[in-house]
């Protein structure tokens, strides 16, 4: 069995359990540094990206996250894409793990929000390949640049990269939790087995 | 599929955001940055907090929009502002400077007294004040994306944000064990939509993220309604009326997050300073109350 957990400081972090449980995982919750032990990955949901921050340094959650990561996959979706990257462009809490610059609230503000098929060839080691993935973007990030070792999962129509990877990270601009298409966390399941 | 905006699923997305958050009454920019600051994954701007409009009597109206605009300039979190119940109008100009939720709130003076906007036809997701189950699903069937349940604004009193989540959560709980042959009937004593019943007893949920509102004032209110079982909390009065707003909106933050775990709680409830002003709710006339106000 494999153990993931999800960061519970803020956000839908109960939508990434459900999610989690349909394909199997075990879960647990993750609100203090404790809790970070025993566990094969870890997922950093969606929510509001200064309040997470806020509250992973006020609990002392970013050194042992960063230390975590050095053994374990990590997965941010949209606020957790900002917390593990390199810059945001503004001054707010970041873990810096993964080689990645990203634009918060990229396409403006929620009246922007919106849903899109995208082509992952990544997810064809999880299910059958070829069927389109359907991605829901909330005032989503744009990850705007990514360095020479970071693996480009996904792009919108329009060339903007909205999901990658580096090593056994993977950032999402988008909100797998909030469909019912469990590819991308059975992607992730298979990352946190292979560490 | 090509790109489509203003979906349901990305209206009731930004509440799922919001979930296991504080979001604060602000009445401007400097407010909107402590509260921001504090941790909070939302404001709530509006020029008058619920404590004011209950002192000040008369209409209680939508927002100038500049100060809802300089608000939004001065946060990255979302920014939601206040129409009167049954006004679209107001909530069309809402929709126009392009806040990122509007609250079709019972603390303003209600424009209609029999009809709620139509709320499928805006861009802009809805939040709706709720005290029943019946009065939830009501909202969501007209398109509100996220439910609040009332509470008693402006008192600094939880005792009426505490009947109305008690009494939607109990009614979804007996919900779970009716057979389906009873839900009909059930609908029709409620007042609620049949579909959305079915729906909430299938999710064992009400179909939207579902917050506590009205009369929170301290980080053992918030974690109560987060223990009863909300998905969040809305502080109006409670901060910005009380001592020291700043320690005391990082406190509700904290308290939030730690909902359960008492040592937590204990610690961030130490030396917070003056709370706001409470007034008991037994104390004041029913033609007074805010709750009772929508349809």
């Amino acid at each position: 069995m494999t153990l993931i957990g999800v960061l519970a400081l803020q956000g839908d972090f109960i939508e990434h359990i459900h999610a989690l449980q349909r394909i199997g995982a075990d879960t647990r919750e993750v609100r203090l540094p404790q809790q970070l032990q025993g566990l094969d990955g870890l997922i950093l949901p969606g929510g509001e990206s200064t309040t997470i921050g806020k509250l992973a340094v006020a609990y002392g959650l970013m050194e042992p996250i960063q230390e975590f990561g050095k053994h374990h996959a990590i997965w941010g979706t949209c606020a957790g894409a900002i917390l593990l990257s390199k810059d945001a462009k503004r001054h707010q809490p970041l873990l810096e793990l993964m080689d990645i610059t990203v634009e918060r609230n990229a396409f403006g503000r929620q009246v922007d929000s919106f849903e899109v098929d995208l082509d992952i060839p990544a997810l064809g080691k999880v299910a059958p390949p070829g069927r389109p993935y359907h991605a829901v973007f909330i005032r989503a990030p744009l990850i705007d640049s990514v360095s020479a070792g970071v693996e480009v999962l996904g792009r919108l129509p329009n060339g903007k990269i909205v999901a990658a990877r580096e090593g056994h990270f993977l950032a999402t601009a988008f909100h797998p939790e909030l469909t019912q298409d469990d590819r991308f966390h059975k992607l992730f399941v298979e990352m946190s087995k292979s560490d | 599929m090509e790109q489509q905006t203003a979906t349901f699923a990305v209206k009731k997305g930004l509440a799922q955001m919001l979930k296991g958050g504080v979001i604060m009454d602000v009445v401007n920019a400097d407010q909107a940055k402590i509260a921001e600051d504090a941790g909070a994954c939302a404001v709530m701007a509006l020029e008058r907090v619920p404590a004011d409009i209950r002192a000040d009597g008369g209409v209680a109206r939508m927002s100038d929009p500049d100060m809802i605009l300089k608000i939004m300039d001065a946060v990255t979190i979302p920014v939601m502002a206040k129409c009167r119940i049954g006004h679209f109008v107001e909530a069309q100009i809402l929709e126009a400077i392009g806040v990122d939720y509007i609250d079709e709130s019972e603390v303003l003076t209600p424009a209609d007294e029999a009809h709620h906007i139509y709320k499928h036809n805006f861009k802009i997701p809805f939040v709706c004040g709720c005290r029943n189950l019946g009065e939830a699903l009501r909202r969501v069937g007209e398109g509100a994306a996220m439910i609040r349940t009332k509470g008693e604004a402006g008192t600094g009193d939880v005792v009426e944000a505490v009947r109305h989540a008690r009494s939607v959560l109990g009614e979804i709980r007996k919900l779970q064990t009716m057979p389906e042959e009873e839900l009909m009937a059930l609908a029709k004593e409620l007042g609620a939509p049949y579909e959305l019943l079915l729906e909430t007893k299938e999710l064992g949920r009400l179909p939207v993220v579902n917050f506590a509102a009205g009369g929170i004032a301290t980080p053992a209110d918030a974690a109560l309604m987060m223990q009863l079982g909300v998905d969040g909390v809305f502080v109006g009065s409670g901060i910005f009326k009380s001592g020291d707003p700043a320690k005391r909106a990082t406190a509700i933050v904290k308290a939030t997050t730690h909902y359960r775990d008492a040592a937590i709680l204990a610690e961030v409830s130490r030396n917070l300073g003056e709370p706001m002003v409470g007034r008991q709710i037994s104390s004041i006339p029913d033609q007074d109350l805010i709750a009772t106000r929508g349809w």
